[in-house]
């Protein structure tokens, strides 16, 4: 029971996100009210991967008194909890459960109400699919005895059993598509699922009148199987479809709810967020997120601007530096001056750059939207035309409408609506074994389509985290007294150095850490400092001597030189390559970066990327887009940071590391788990594979239609003929998408080296 | 031919006994977590914990 270490990606989210537990009242308002004094509080986790998660999470929350009883979900990643409103008369406070939960390495969050939605749509369509096929099944059943030559009054009464069988499986499970094209044809549009209703009403109608007169043809069967094929499209498209989901409100949790203001009496108070104004003077707290843009007054310390810049290597600040609100105080206290409102400040901004481009988004028309705005008119068109004919062709207008209506049957976009989800289904569970996770089926198709690939430096490039890179020059010793005194500083570069090495961290007394500068420690042999060069090597004529390219972290003994160890964020092993067969293939590449010029040129120059921006601001990353798209270049967004997350949102498609932000993980289409970039040119490949087996499919139930429209329009589609010529075109589309999975697997592993796809490891 | 009388509401009758089976079983919730249930399988819950 060891598929993964218990909460890995768990902790190291709760570790990056530091993130603010939901408050009492919101967990009280959330919860669901069951009988007997219990409430159930439904919580996202997106951290638990495997069996040992389940039971770890679970062992957590029933051993809490106030638990009545707490299950995880491991297919949609959340932990429903029973917990009683009062123990012993006192109420209980279920934020322990959420903390719970936070201790056992796991992160977790109240999901939206858009999410649940979703859930019970797809329960609905499952129901509504079980209900026709037990219909399709019984009524086949009975139209064979038909077809194999009952006569006469066996005949009727298996027609008129059809018919009660039939009538309430359309009401019931054809629901989904009346209400579809009502909706459309109230707005004066088509849809595919216009002539769907139409056809199945109108055979139904005309069915149950030849049953009344005792006639020969009736289409109960041909029209309540095409319902239970279209639903089972309709099923699969259900669950590719996007979830409503939003980085909105992830972005939202990351600007605090107050601050500590300081007010003119020299007291303090705190102020819920969106009181604050500007000239208020706030104090940050160590490991506080800035609640608004505001500039430092007082005090000096290590920020962390990975929100602005997608850089994880902290930025040392002091008096006169202006910060953005939603930017994370990681070592001292500060005293600063708001420089803005809330709604003015820079994440709001930035929430507001989100907001456009996901409402951009939502305007693409997938594929098989377009082939329905085609199909839908010309099929009514046909059948009228027919209709039409056969009446003043031989005055016989009930044998005109038997052919109209045949001819919808026939036409019936049944192969149309399983052309698309079932090749999306098969080409997601494809990238799922990969490690590449797929959001939402229309990302498939404008995949497909880009032909322009920007990468994101820090954390898509590269590992974006820092690595001892001259481990071999220094003492060894000297690492070890470092990690001891890095044990005591939560700055990345300390934590890179604790884990190099083990340190004892007992061995230095007196610790204190000096914000923004480092940490100093005494033991027998004096005073030890680790940190920049300017502390360390205080009073000493080498601490201006800053001739370093890279990042590097001093340590002195009594102010002198013990050792120097530099850290760089290597790119990913494999990054080189993939940029090379991604330009092989001829897509454009691109980095988009936060990062300063000099870093970014270097490792563009080191990848062979001729086009790279540097210095950019969340806005800036959305406008190089926005710039791309309007030379008519479809833009894939390869990034991880918050700051990537509306370029992410703006891009035709987008994809992120699992290693990503919270925020720019919500934000992408994709999601690869494995360090290897190869997954983005994977994803490129099945989705275009995809793409030519969408068209296949289009191209096949559209030579059915051309083979057997004439039957219809001449009269001899006997149901019979309907019912085989509809059941073998859905099954010749299933079949043909099952070749994703089965033909061209060896092809397209080809593609990705197993070595470097399968070890999270970090390339020494 | 009467005794298509017996079977055909037998034959609707068993089927619709395995339709109900099929909605009780979704609405109970068996259907809910397929990825984690083949992980409780391999659960000993059922020793008293240690």
């Amino acid at each position: 029971m060891s598929c993964c270490a218990a909460g890995t990606e768990g902790a190291l989210d709760a570790e990056r996100a530091a993130h603010d537990l939901p408050p009492t009242d919101e967990l009280w308002i959330a919860s669901r009210t069951l009988d007997g004094g219990l409430r159930q509080t439904d919580l996202a986790v997106p951290g638990v991967h495997c069996g040992a998660c389940i039971v770890s999470i679970e062992k957590a929350l029933n051993a809490l008194p106030e638990v009545h009883h707490a299950r995880v979900n491991l297919s949609t990643r959340r932990v429903s909890c029973v917990w009683r409103e009062e123990i012993d008369g006192v109420r209980t406070d279920p934020t322990r459960i959420v903390r719970t939960i936070e201790d056992a390495g796991y992160e977790s969050h109240l999901f939206s109400a858009a999410e649940e939605a979703g859930d019970s749509e797809q329960k609905a369509l499952i129901k509504a699919l079980a209900v026709a096929g037990f219909a399709a099944m019984n009524i086949m059943l009975l139209s064979v005895s038909v077809w194999s030559g009952a006569e006469a009054a066996t005949r009727d009464l298996f027609h008129w059993i059809s018919a009660m069988i039939a009538g309430p499986t359309l009401i019931y499970s054809g629901r989904t598509f009346y209400s579809s094209a009502f909706r459309a044809l109230s707005r004066g549009r088509m849809n595919m699922d216009v002539p769907i209703a139409l056809a199945i009403t109108l055979s139904y109608i005309m069915s149950l009148y030849e049953t009344i007169h005792h006639g020969e043809r009736a289409y109960f069967d041909a029209g309540v199987s095409l319902l239970f094929f279209l639903l089972i499209g309709r099923t699969l498209d259900h669950i590719m479809r996007d979830r409503a989901r939003s980085a909105i409100t992830g972005l939202a949790r990351l600007s605090p709810r107050g601050a500590t203001v300081l007010t003119e009496g020299g007291g303090q108070e705190y102020r819920k967020a969106d009181e604050l104004k500007a000239g208020d003077r706030l104090l940050i707290a160590a490991g506080e997120r800035i609640p608004v843009d505001a500039l430092i007054l007082n005090g000096s310390s290590d920020i962390d601007l990975s929100i602005v810049n997608g850089e994880s290597t902290p930025v040392t600040a002091g008096p006169g530096r202006l910060l953005q609100a939603g930017t994370l105080n990681l070592t001292g206290a500060l005293t600063v001056e708001a420089t803005a409102a809330v709604k003015d400040s820079f994440i709001a901004e930035v929430m507001r750059l989100m907001e456009a481009a996901e409402g951009g988004k939502a305007r693409y028309r997938r594929i098989a939207d377009r082939a329905a705005e085609i199909y839908a008119p010309a099929v009514h068109l046909l059948a009228l035309a027919a209709f039409l004919f056969w009446g003043l062709y031989d005055g016989d207008w009930r044998h005109a409408i038997t052919i109209a209506i045949a001819v919808l049957i026939i036409t019936c976009p049944c192969a149309l609506g399983l052309a698309v989800p079932v090749v999306q289904v098969v080409a997601a569970g494809r990238l799922f074994a990969s490690g590449i996770m797929v959001k939402d089926g229309s990302a498939m198709e404008r995949l497909a389509e880009a032909d322009t690939v920007l990468f994101d430096k820090t954390g898509t490039l590269t590992l974006g985290k820092p690595r001892l890179i001259n481990r071999g020059e220094v003492d060894q010793a000297a690492l070890e007294a470092a990690a001891g005194l890095a044990a005591y500083s939560r700055h990345p570069l300390s934590l890179t150095l604790k884990d190099a090495a083990a340190g004892d961290a007992n061995r230095f007394s007196d610790v204190q850490e000096i914000a923004g500068s480092g940490v100093e420690g005494r033991d027998g042999t004096g005073v030890w400092r680790l940190g920049n060069r300017a502390f360390a090597l205080e009073g000493s004529e080498l601490a201006d001597d800053d001739n370093s390219t890279g990042t590097e972290t001093v340590l002195s003994r009594n102010g002198q030189m013990v050792a120097v160890f530099r850290f760089e964020d290597q790119p990913r092993r494999d990054a080189q390559a993939a940029i090379a067969r991604l330009t092989a293939r001829g897509f454009k590449t691109g980095i988009l970066s936060g990062d300063r010029e000099a870093a970014v040129a270097g490792l563009a120059a080191r990848l062979g990327i001729r086009f790279w921006r540097s210095g950019l601001t969340p806005k800036g990353k959305v406008d190089e887009i926005a710039a791309a798209a309007e030379h008519q270049h479809h833009v894939l967004m390869v990034g991880d940071g918050i700051n990537d997350a509306p370029a992410l949102a703006r891009a035709h498609v987008s994809m992120a590391p699992a290693t990503a932000s919270d925020v720019g993980r919500q934000a992408a289409d994709f999601v690869f788990l494995h360090e290897s970039l190869s997954a983005v040119i994977l994803a490129i490949e099945v989705s275009r594979r995809s793409g030519r087996l969408i068209r296949q499919n289009f191209a096949m139930a559209v030579g059915y239609n051309v083979v057997f429209v004439p039957l219809a329009l001449a009269g001899f589609a006997s149901p019979l003929v309907a019912a085989v010529a509809m059941s073998s075109s859905s099954i010749i589309v299933v079949l043909n998408a099952l070749r994703l999975s089965l033909g061209g697997k060896k092809n397209l592993l080809d593609n990705t080296n197993p070595a470097s796809t399968f070890t999270m490891a970090p390339a020494e | 031919m009467t005794v298509l009388v017996y079977l055909i509401p037998i034959a609707l009758l068993m089927g619709g006994l395995g339709l109900a089976a099929f909605l009780w079983s979704l609405k109970s919730g068996q259907y809910d977590d397929l990825e984690g249930a083949s992980w409780r399988v391999l659960e000993d819950d059922d020793k008293p914990a240690n």
